[in-house]
């Protein structure tokens, strides 16, 4: 239960971070790309909490607020990276789409669709060449599946027998698409059988399940240095990104899953079970929206980079 | 000193590199059981292993990334292309993702990796196989970009890119790889970025890399029998570029013809000259000659595709033009 109530703490943490994220972008704080994790809080959360990132990997695409936090991640660094400081995590360099913490082995943040996945499977490389028990979680969502970087991944992933376990977020929506629009088949662990790899999906909506079943296939990769692959069913509640309306799509589904709301589920489950009082989780949300007032206060306070910093850093 | 072929040039070093450092590793199509598609890697899969020397099936773009990956995480790759024409198909991981981590992270990720293959025409292999791509990577702040021209050079500068900790486009070609030597015996390391004088003159400078500064040497053999004496600058290295050391040829010899054998508009050849244009402006006698590959993609005949590329002809051409013969 302690570990249930972290991962609400979590969640809480990531909401009220994009919240947050979302109104400092509108008085234009924040520029640029922006795209918010909301409603999608259960699937970074639970998966990462299958992780042991002293010798574990995340590899990410470009919406990744939600997995920076759920690494531990201080929501002012990524804040002040949002803000393109110095103090930021990636010295304000990165924006965005490049929260990094190399030390955690969050290893971002990538802005090109797809092409972290590639860069993931070399990663557990280097974990099965050194036989160091490190699993390699790779992110990506439905609109990057189709990428030939993809497909190419998990064949050298299932000859090498690398410990990784690729996880597709759908989110239903690739930028605008409905992904039945332009997916050949709808359940995607079909796509990871065609290449020898297990596959399955899970209900993204539920921290529990995603835990279950990533730390699952994180024993199986670590253990049979076997690649892995899970579809996560779950949902954005916002925007591709700040400049998206979402017409795409209609509020009676949107609302739909608001009612499936994460982090509602697991509140509400630990209510019955008498785990939290609405005490309780009114100062564990009151704790989130202090900590992201924190981030915002320390980001305006910090300084913009030199701009010496414009020419360091591109070569080692 | 020993006498050996470029390849068996790379090959040394590749074999020194990892018996000296076991986070090197050889990745790419045919590297390993097949001992190489132009016989670089021979015999090192039987020393190395198949951890080490690792066969990939053909898809450059995803083993180029995941070369990146494992870099970015601690190893050393070195990663094959059996032509620079099929990095294409990778060019994405290399602009977007190897070129960019360090920058983008502000500074977390070292991503010490080595592309290499053969670049530029070599014969009878028409348009699609016969490309000199190194202004396409040269353009990208992020890459350093090596060219040698002899077999000495090709193991000392193969030997540093692979100590290197960024990420290093190492340009071979086709037609050296039988091309013999003299290569010191030993450790024989070649500092990345610095040029090299190949021949001294006081008439005009040449500036080479690659291939073509075996044309420019030949150009400047030629030159001697009509009484001009050109002095050739072996660039080596294309990025970081030794700017000094082509400045101060200039400056000796006021008269510069750059040879490039990729294709004239925007190119490394091009950008050459216009630095020389522009730093030596004082010094210069004559307008910089630039002698590139003609602007057309190669043709299969061959008298057409020699046609195409820079020749001893060309060259001598062009040093007479700056010389006003």
């Amino acid at each position: 239960m302690r570990r249930e109530k972290d991962w609400l703490r979590q969640m809480l943490l990531i909401r009220r971070f994009e919240e947050k994220a979302a109104q400092m972008y509108g008085l234009r704080k924040i520029g640029g790309f922006c795209h918010l994790y909301i409603g999608q809080e259960a699937s970074g959360v639970g998966a990462i909490s299958a992780l042991d990132l002293s010798k574990d990997y995340v590899v990410a695409a470009y919406r990744d607020h939600g997995y920076a936090l759920a690494c531990g991640m201080s929501p002012s660094s990524l804040m002040a990276e949002l803000f393109g400081k110095a103090t930021g995590c990636s010295k304000g360099k990165g924006g965005s789409m490049h929260f990094i913490d190399a030390d955690r082995h969050m290893f971002g943040g990538n802005g090109i669709v797809g092409a972290q996945i590639p860069i993931a499977t070399g990663v557990a490389l280097k974990c099965r060449y050194r036989r160091d028990g490190g699993v390699t979680l790779c992110w990506f969502g439905d609109g990057a599946i189709h990428q030939g970087a993809f497909h190419e991944s998990l064949n050298m992933a299932r000859i090498w027998n690398l410990p990784i376990v690729y996880i597709c977020e759908n989110n239903q929506y690739g930028m605008g698409t409905d992904f039945r629009r332009v997916s050949s088949v709808t359940d995607f662990a079909a796509m990871a059988s065609a290449y020898g790899i297990p596959g399955k999906q899970v209900n993204g909506m539920d921290v529990r399940e995603v835990s279950r079943e990533t730390s699952e296939a994180v024993a199986r990769a670590r253990s049979e240095s076997m690649p892995g692959f899970l579809e996560i069913k779950t949902y954005r509640y916002r925007g591709h990104s700040m400049s998206d309306p979402a017409k795409y799509r209609t509020p009676e589904e949107l609302e739909a899953y608001k009612k499936q709301d994460p982090i509602l589920i697991l509140k509400d489950a630990l209510g019955e079970a008498g785990q939290i009082t609405a005490e309780e989780y009114a100062a564990m949300d009151a704790e989130a929206k202090a900590l992201c007032d924190e981030a915002v206060r320390f980001a305006e306070g910090s300084p913009e980079p030199e701009p010496s910093a414009l020419y360091e850093d591109v070569l080692a | 000193m020993s006498i050996i072929t470029c390849r068996e040039a790379l090959r040394a070093a590749i074999d020194e590199e990892m018996a000296r450092d076991d986070s090197v590793i050889l990745m790419g199509e045919e590297v390993g059981a097949y001992n190489g598609a132009y016989k670089v890697s021979q015999g090192l899969l039987d020393t190395y292993g198949p951890e080490r020397v690792i066969d990939t099936p053909i898809s450059e773009e995803g083993f180029t990334g995941i070369g990146i990956g494992a870099a970015m995480a601690g190893l050393r790759p070195i990663v094959e292309w059996m032509t620079f024409n099929f990095a294409l198909q990778a060019i994405d991981q290399v602009v977007n993702n190897a070129a960019k981590m360090r920058y983008m992270s502000g500074g977390q990720f070292r991503v010490p990796i080595v592309f290499r293959g053969p670049n530029g025409p070599a014969e009878y292999l028409g348009s699609q196989h016969s490309q000199a791509l190194q202004s396409l990577f040269a353009h990208v702040p992020g890459l350093k970009v090596v060219a040698p021209g002899t077999p000495a050079d090709a193991k000392g500068l193969l030997k540093s890119s692979i100590r290197d900790d960024n990420p290093v486009l190492f340009l071979e070609a086709e037609m050296m790889y039988g091309w013999k030597g003299e290569v010191p015996d030993g450790e024989h390391l070649v500092p990345l970025g610095a040029a090299e004088v190949k021949r001294q003159g006081r008439d005009v400078t040449i500036v080479a890399f690659s291939k073509p500064l075996k044309l420019a040497l030949d150009a400047a053999e030629a030159l001697a029998g009509l009484g001009i004496e050109a002095e050739v600058v072996d660039l080596r290295t294309i990025r970081p570029l030794d700017e000094a050391a082509i400045y101060e040829s200039v400056t000796k010899t006021s008269r510069c013809v750059v040879v490039d054998e990729a294709w004239p508009f925007a190119s490394v050849g091009s950008h050459v000259a216009w630095l020389v244009s522009h730093h030596c402006f004082d010094e210069l006698d004559a307008p910089v000659e630039l002698v590139a590959g003609e602007d057309v993609p190669m043709p299969y005949n061959h008298s057409l595709e020699l046609a195409a590329q820079p020749s001893v002809q060309k060259i001598v051409e062009a040093v007479k033009r700056a010389a006003y013969m």
